[in-house]
């Protein structure tokens, strides 16, 4: 068979992932010790299984309304209302299949060919390859670490053009740990609103923050109407395998989602959906005890990898750090397989996340602090050696 | 030093060295040793116990629960049966309790005879104890947060993932 003629072109010309490749590299090394991961390392707190277990035990193993159960819609809206002020009504918010399905759905529903997607770099992986697979454009607006990595409102103005549709937000962003400031949504929501265009706000990681608390771009005056926000429940409840996410935003973009997710997901996994509840209702505390653990975590981390001589920003969202490696005169792709292949530690280049994350190299603290420490210290004899090498 | 850090990172693990300590905290050693001294002294931390499956220890263990009912005195109330009653060093934890008996005494002994022998001579004669009911315990499945009879959960990760 020609494969090569069946498949389509925008498929073929997808970039690989580079966690995919470095995922092969490790894989190679199974003893090694990983601080690779993007998801939590706590067990999802036992409430929420016991609802997901008692509903099977009911029988609950039905298709749910393609919205999603209206009792987690109903928790979804007094959530998004009690911890980020977003107004929302039962029927401008759906349950997806994780985030990353609301991701997918909110830029096929609004992207077509030639339209512009702006998106701050480094980030997650997902929003190009989609943002291609619809014929629109990435446009990408490297962040920079002199401004914290917050992406600025003068360079999303100087990013937009007629064509563009659509600025994604990914705060408190993985890879960097950034967080957007106050002052910071005031004025990108004044470029936003100028323009007329839709802000993607992935804010999957808004209940990891360090310096206060997560504020949404939605609940800014005049935001609501252009803003499609997206969060779940993989980071802030450890229920990453349950696939359970949701989107939030106006009832016409809304509408149009959900006919897209009816097609392709018809409805998210329902045992899941009936744990959600349980999350969103009763578990603030296991939320809050797993964010302490990780600021003792992130502090530890930020703080070692700075005295052993890697410039590493205090990041104050997410559970990463990203240090700048640059001071060892390699390549993030480099150093990161060379870690691995002398000191057993895989973490993960900078350049997964976008180009411009050279220089740049992911530490996720999701793992224990003993973990950590034995991490850290292979790192820090990497680096002597490294050195001396160099000197020799 | 923040107190409250130290003593999250001790309740998972009361044996971490004071060394240990001032790394993951990054603080002194010296601050650490003073915080710690501090918690000690106002009693924050009280203790350092070792959570021990005496099931597995091959080793004569029994413990019981104990709901005592007793009367209130004038002016002290129920503080001074309580106290008499802490002080046996059977009784591991006592509370006050709401409900039908006054207090749940935890009382620990090598064999049943041996706890029944304190209830029956020691704590069930006592002045103001009315009643006593006994609850041997048959077997532990957790113990201070502890899980002691299940499996582990393992970490199932991948190891390199977006």
């Amino acid at each position: 068979m020609d494969y090569e003629r069946l498949l389509t072109k925008q498929a073929k010309e997808m970039r690989p992932s580079g966690i995919r490749k470095f995922f092969d590299l490790v894989a190679e090394m199974p003893e090694c010790i990983s601080l690779g991961v993007g998801e939590p390392d706590f067990q999802t707190p036992w409430d929420i299984r016991d609802a997901a277990i008692n509903s099977l035990e009911r029988g609950r193993t039905k298709y749910t309304a393609n919205a999603g159960l209206k009792g987690l819609r109903e928790e979804i809206c007094r959530y998004v209302h009690r911890k980020y002020n977003i107004p929302a009504q039962m029927d401008e918010v759906f349950v997806t299949v994780g985030g990353s399905e609301a991701i997918d759905l909110a830029i096929r529903a609004l992207v077509g060919p030639g339209d512009e997607v702006i998106i701050c770099e480094p980030c997650y992986v997902s929003y190009e390859p989609i943002t291609t697979l619809t014929g629109g454009v990435p446009v990408h607006i490297t962040t920079r670490e002199e401004n914290d990595f917050r992406v600025q409102a003068e360079e999303i103005e100087a990013a937009i053009t007629e064509r563009t549709k659509m600025l994604v937000l990914a705060y408190p962003n993985n890879p960097t740990g950034a967080v957007l400031r106050h002052e910071d949504l005031e004025a990108i929501a004044e470029v936003v609103k100028k323009h007329d265009i839709i802000v993607l706000s992935d804010e999957i990681y808004a209940e990891l923050v360090y310096n206060g608390r997560h504020e949404s771009i939605a609940s800014l005056p005049g935001m609501y109407e252009r803003t499609i926000t997206i969060n779940g429940f993989s980071k802030a409840f450890s229920m990453t395998g349950w696939r359970l996410g949701y989107a939030v935003g106006p009832k016409p973009i809304m509408d149009v989602m959900i006919k897209i997710h009816q097609s392709c997901i018809m409805a998210a996994p329902t045992t899941s959906q009936y744990a959600g509840i349980v999350a969103l209702r009763d578990c603030d505390d296991d939320v809050e005890h797993m964010r302490r653990e990780y600021d003792i975590r992130r502090k530890y981390c930020v703080r070692k990898l700075n005295e052993m001589g890697l410039h590493t920003f205090e990041p104050f969202g997410a559970f990463y750090v990203f240090p700048d490696i640059s001071s060892s005169g390699m390549s993030s792709d480099d150093f990161c397989a060379k870690l691995l292949e002398r000191k057993h530690v895989a973490i993960v280049p900078g350049t997964a996340f976008g180009d411009c994350g050279e220089g740049f190299a992911r530490i996720s603290y999701a793992y224990s602090i003993d973990h950590l420490r034995e991490a850290m210290k292979r790192i820090e004899e990497f680096l002597k050696e490294l050195k001396e090498e160099k000197n020799s | 030093m923040n107190g409250i850090m130290l003593l999250h990172c001790l309740e998972n693990d009361a044996r971490r060295s004071v060394t240990d300590l001032a790394d993951i905290l990054g603080e002194t050693e010296k601050e650490v040793q003073n915080t710690i001294r501090y918690l000690e002294d106002n009693k924050i931390i009280v203790g350092y116990h070792t959570v021990i499956n005496w099931d597995r220890a091959n080793n004569d263990h029994v413990d019981a629960i104990i709901e005592v009912s007793a009367k209130p005195e004038r002016s002290s109330g129920y503080d001074k049966i309580a106290e008499r009653i802490a002080r046996f060093p059977e009784v591991s934890d006592m509370y006050l309790m709401s409900g039908k008996s006054e207090f749940f005494v935890s009382v620990s002994g090598r064999t049943m005879r041996e706890v029944s022998d304190f209830v029956g001579q020691k704590l069930a004669p006592l002045e103001g104890v009315q009643a006593t009911v006994t609850c041997f315990v048959l077997k532990k499945y957790k113990s201070n947060g502890v899980i002691l009879e299940f499996e582990q959960e393992e970490d199932d990760r991948q190891l390199v993932t977006p």
